[in-house]
C-alpha cells in the first residue's frame, strides 16, 4: 500500500481579539498583551491541508482536487474570511480564537467532509512565524 | 487531534568547521570551504515546536511570550551575533554543523516548563535544514 499525502493551500484574512471574560480586564491585559486590544486586529491566515490516501486506480487521484477547494470554500472561506472571529463564526463562540482554537475548530468542520482519503494534517499559519498542526491522533483535542 | 505550536526565530552567527581529530588535510576535505581558517557566518532559522493541552481559559498550548523569553534567554541571547566556536562553551569541543547545533538548541530548550517541546528544526539557508526530536524517533515521523 503506498499511501501519498497531498496537500491544498488556502488563505483568508480575519480579526480577531483575545478576551476570556472569565478573567479580569487586568488578568486579560497581562496574559493576552497586545492581542487583547478592544477593537481587534487582523491575520491574513495560510491553511495547508493534507489528505492521505492511497491513489484511485482508474483516475490516479487521492481525491478531486476541486471537490477538496469547493469543501475549502464553502467549510472556511465562506465562514471566516473577512470576518470578525470572535463575533462572526457561531463556531469559535465562547472560545478564546487563538491559533490553537481556530485550527482545531477547522480541523472538526474540514475532518467529516473528506470521504475519499482522510484528513491527516492541517497547518494554520497566523504569520509566517508563527503556525499550529492539527494531527489525526484519534482524539477530539478536548484537554484531558 | 494532537495538536502542534510552531514558532520561528532567528539568529546570525558565524562557525567554522574543523574537527580537532582530523589532519588539516582531512578537515580540508571533509568541510571543504566551511573549514577556511578565519570561518564564515549564517542567517539561521530556528523553529521550535511544542505540544500539549490547550488551556481552556486561555485557548492556548503555551503563552507565546513566555515561550519567547525562554527562547531568547536560553539560545538566542548565547548564539545571535556570536562566533560558535569561540562564544559557545558547548562548541569548544564539538564542531558547530547544523546537525550539532540542532541537539544543543534542544538540550537547552527541552526544559520548558508550561509545554514539551516536540522537535526543533534548523534552518542554516534557505535550501538546508535539519531537525531533531531526541532520542524518540517516532516524534519526528509525522
Amino acid at each position: 500500500m503506498t499511501v501519498i499525502y497531498v496537500t491544498r493551500k488556502i488563505e483568508f484574512s480575519a480579526s480577531h481579539l483575545y478576551h476570556n471574560p472569565a478573567l479580569s480586564a487586568e488578568e486579560n491585559r497581562r496574559i493576552f498583551g497586545k492581542c487583547n486590544n478592544p477593537h481587534g486586529h487582523g491575520h491574513n491566515y495560510v491553511l495547508e491541508v493534507t489528505v492521505a490516501g492511497e491513489p484511485d486506480p482508474v483516475t490516479g487521484m487521492v481525491l478531486d482536487l476541486k471537490e477538496l477547494k469547493d469543501i475549502l470554500q464553502r467549510e472556511i472561506i465562506e465562514r471566516m474570511d473577512h470576518r470578525f472571529l470572535n463575533y462572526e463564526v457561531a463556531e469559535l463562540a465562547g472560545q478564546v480564537p487563538t491559533c490553537e482554537n481556530i485550527a482545531r475548530t477547522i480541523w472538526r468542520l474540514l475532518e467529516p467532509k473528506i470521504v475519499k482519503g482522510r484528513l491527516h494534517r492541517i497547518r494554520l499559519y497566523e504569520t509566517p512565524d508563527l503556525f499550529v498542526d492539527c494531527l489525526r491522533d484519534g482524539t477530539d483535542g478536548a484537554p484531558r | 487531534m494532537k495538536l502542534e505550536l510552531t514558532r520561528r526565530y532567528r539568529f546570525s552567527a558565524s562557525h567554522r568547521l574543523h574537527a580537532a581529530k582530523l589532519s588539516e588535510e582531512e578537515n580540508r576535505r571533509v568541510y571543504g570551504k566551511c573549514n577556511n581558517p578565519y570561518g564564515h557566518g549564517h542567517n539561521y532559522v530556528l523553529e521550535v515546536s511544542v505540544c500539549g493541552p490547550v488551556d481552556p481559559v486561555t485557548g492556548m498550548i503555551a503563552n507565546l511570550g513566555d515561550l519567547d523569553a525562554f527562547v531568547e534567554r536560553q539560545v538566542l541571547a548565547e548564539f545571535d551575533h556570536r562566533n560558535l566556536n569561540e562564544d559557545v562553551q558547548a562548541f569548544r569541543e564539538t564542531v558547530p554543523t547544523a546537525e550539532n547545533l540542532c541537539k544543543e538548541a534542544y538540550a537547552r530548550l527541552r526544559k520548558f516548563p508550561t509545554a514539551r517541546v516536540e522537535r526543533v528544526r534548523l534552518e542554516e539557508t534557505s535550501l538546508n535544514s535539519f531537525e531533531y526530536a531526541g532520542e524518540d524517533r517516532e516524534r519526528i515521523a509525522k
